[in-house]
């Protein structure tokens, strides 16, 4: 009896310590890249290199507005895809689909996630990006490489495809028999009590699942930076190419670091997207709660 | 007793994939009565009460044959408006499952799906069958807060308030007071007590008193067979059939 309660207690603080840790990891890795990014916050103010345009590192210029707007529009475009497309297949697997299709498409799902990214950025060089230098953009009558921030948010949204699928699945599934039939019984049809009471009780979850598949979709780096095009200047069209925050990371740490303050550059562009990413976890945490309050 | 029929279920069977839940039923259920089916667990009560609104449908690899007429209509034909169906009869499950909004949109709900718009008429209905469920003075107060912060019993009543809503002809009720504390529970028998006078009722139960005290017709199942049904008073006095007499000694439960 004793020993349990002692069991318990320890278990109990076990986990406490464990999550205690992954907070403080953040913020350990927060406050060293911070240090490691002074040297260039001493020389240039923060906004001003947040708002700057110009990137040209041998001039000492470090200006990180394009690789900010890049991620912004790889992100988005991921974004508006990936959720119509995604929430819907959840929608249709759990509450059309055949127990044979549930049963064949869920592990299917599930390996996509798998998949390393680096296949699905040849998968984008191969097919995505001629489709849209062939097809796509002299369609709309204008040119582009190819090479873009569409043919990036189009990869993108095809990886965070699984996560938010199998999150909001989850989600669907755990909506009781019992207040669909509720919903049924007094003569509903099957599309509005998916409207009105699946996906009105199951939205807290799926903005969770969203939020897991935006983070990924902000910090992905290898399929992004082989068909982004990696051009440092503010895209204006989803034609144009763009380069975002983690593909310059990725490209340039550990090669251009003679260049004075290069490093440090760097570093802070690492803050930043930690910052960003943090700053959208909150937000969504936000509207989480206010969403979770109006659906009770 | 002179009794007009308002369902008849004729030769229906229900098979859980392999397995036969429902065995070659016919019967036909009074209007404006209560009928109670009553059995042991597991004889297929539910099943049957699923089949009149054919939420049974709705469950995986569940095959069904026969016919059940409701007003003369039969509803597994091919061709019949399964939403129409249903709106003539409201349901109360075991568990009461208020949807995830308020009070107010919980009963306004089935008016709602079915195209009514109007505020001020919405109000009207909310109002009249929040009163029939006698829940409107408990509840005037905070129509706009969620439902589900309700007390299970109330919650129950909100459930038949929101089933009344679609103006339905028939009740359907699976074990309506097995969730319920002893005082919600008379509260709900009173409330279908009233009810009959309007409405066909039928309720599941596997309480013998409350059959009693509420029933005019009883349907006896048994492991999926249907075993004796007649006017309440028949039954309980004068059981035909050993199986029933068992029953109702309660020797088999
Ligand atoms: N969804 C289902 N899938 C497979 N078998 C089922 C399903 N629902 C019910 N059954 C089976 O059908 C039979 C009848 O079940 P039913 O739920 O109709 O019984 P019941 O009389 O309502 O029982 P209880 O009093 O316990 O509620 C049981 O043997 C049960 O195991
Ligand atoms: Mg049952």
């Amino acid at each position: 009896m004793n020993n349990r309660i002692l069991k318990e207690k320890f278990v109990g603080k076990i986990m406490l310590i464990l999550v205690i840790f992954s907070g403080v990891l953040i913020l350990i890795m927060g406050i060293a890249l911070y240090i490691k990014a002074r040297p260039i916050l001493a020389v240039k103010p923060f906004w001003e290199l947040m708002f700057s345009l110009s990137w040209h590192p041998l001039r000492g210029e470090f200006g990180f507005l394009p690789f900010i707007m890049g991620t912004l529009w790889v992100t988005g475009i991921a974004v508006i895809i990936a959720i119509p497309f995604s929430i819907l297949s959840a929608i249709y697997l759990s509450e059309y689909a055949s127990k044979f299709v549930r049963e064949w498409t869920k592990p299917l799902v599930d390996l996509l996630a798998g998949i390393p990214s680096v296949v699905y950025g040849i998968w984008g060089v191969l097919v995505i990006v001629p489709l849209i230098k062939n097809h796509i953009a002299p369609f709309f009558g204008t040119f582009s490489t190819g090479y873009s921030v569409l043919s990036a948010g189009i990869v993108l949204s095809i990886m965070v495809f699984p996560i938010i699928i199998h999150i909001s699945l989850e989600v669907f599934n755990s909506v009781s028999n019992g207040m669909k039939e509720a919903s049924l019984a007094l003569g509903a049809t099957k599309w509005q009590t998916v409207k009105y009471v699946v996906i009105r009780k199951a939205m807290p979850g799926v903005i969770a699942a969203i939020v897991l598949g935006l983070s990924r979709a902000f910090g992905e780096t290898m399929a992004v930076l082989m068909v982004a095009g990696n051009v440092a200047k503010i895209p204006s069209s989803a034609l144009d190419p763009g380069y975002p925050l983690p593909a310059l990371i990725a490209n340039n740490y550990g090669e251009m670091l003679s260049i004075p303050l290069y490093d440090s550059a760097l570093m802070l562009a690492s803050l930043v997207l930690l910052l960003v990413v943090l700053f959208f976890n909150i937000i969504s945490r936000i509207v989480l709660i206010r969403v979770e309050k109006s659906t009770q | 007793m002179e009794l007009k029929t308002h369902i008849s279920v004729q030769n229906l069977n229900v098979f859980y994939g392999n397995e036969q839940a429902l065995k070659n039923i016919s019967i036909d259920i009074p209007d404006k009565k209560i009928t109670a089916i009553i059995g042991p667990s597991g004889c297929g009560k539910t099943t049957l009460l699923k089949s009149f609104n054919r939420l049974i449908n709705t469950i995986d690899e569940v095959k069904v044959s026969g016919k059940v007429f409701v007003d003369g209509e039969n509803i597994f034909e091919k061709k019949a408006d399964v939403n129409r169906i249903r709106k003539k009869m409201g349901l109360l499950s075991q568990k009461p499952y208020p949807l995830p909004m308020s009070i107010f949109d919980n009963v306004a709900y089935g008016p709602r799906i079915h195209g009514m718009n109007d505020k001020k008429k919405l109000s009207a209905i909310v109002e009249k069958y929040l009163i029939e469920a006698n829940l409107w003075d408990e509840l005037k107060d905070r129509l706009h807060s969620p439902a589900s912060k309700l007390s299970v019993g109330q919650q129950q009543r909100l459930c038949l308030a929101r089933g009344l809503a679609v103006e339905p002809e028939i009740i359907l009720g699976d074990e309506p007071t097995s969730a319920l504390d002893p005082r919600s529970s008379k509260h709900i028998e009173e409330r279908f007590l009233a009810l009959k006078n309007d409405y066909t009722v039928i309720i599941v139960t596997h309480i013998l008193r409350q059959a009693k005290r509420l029933a005019d017709y009883v349907v006896f199942l048994y492991l999926g067979e249907l075993i004796e049904h007649g006017p309440a008073k028949e039954i309980f006095e004068n059981p035909q059939m050993e199986m029933t007499k068992e029953y109702i000694k309660g020797v088999i439960s």
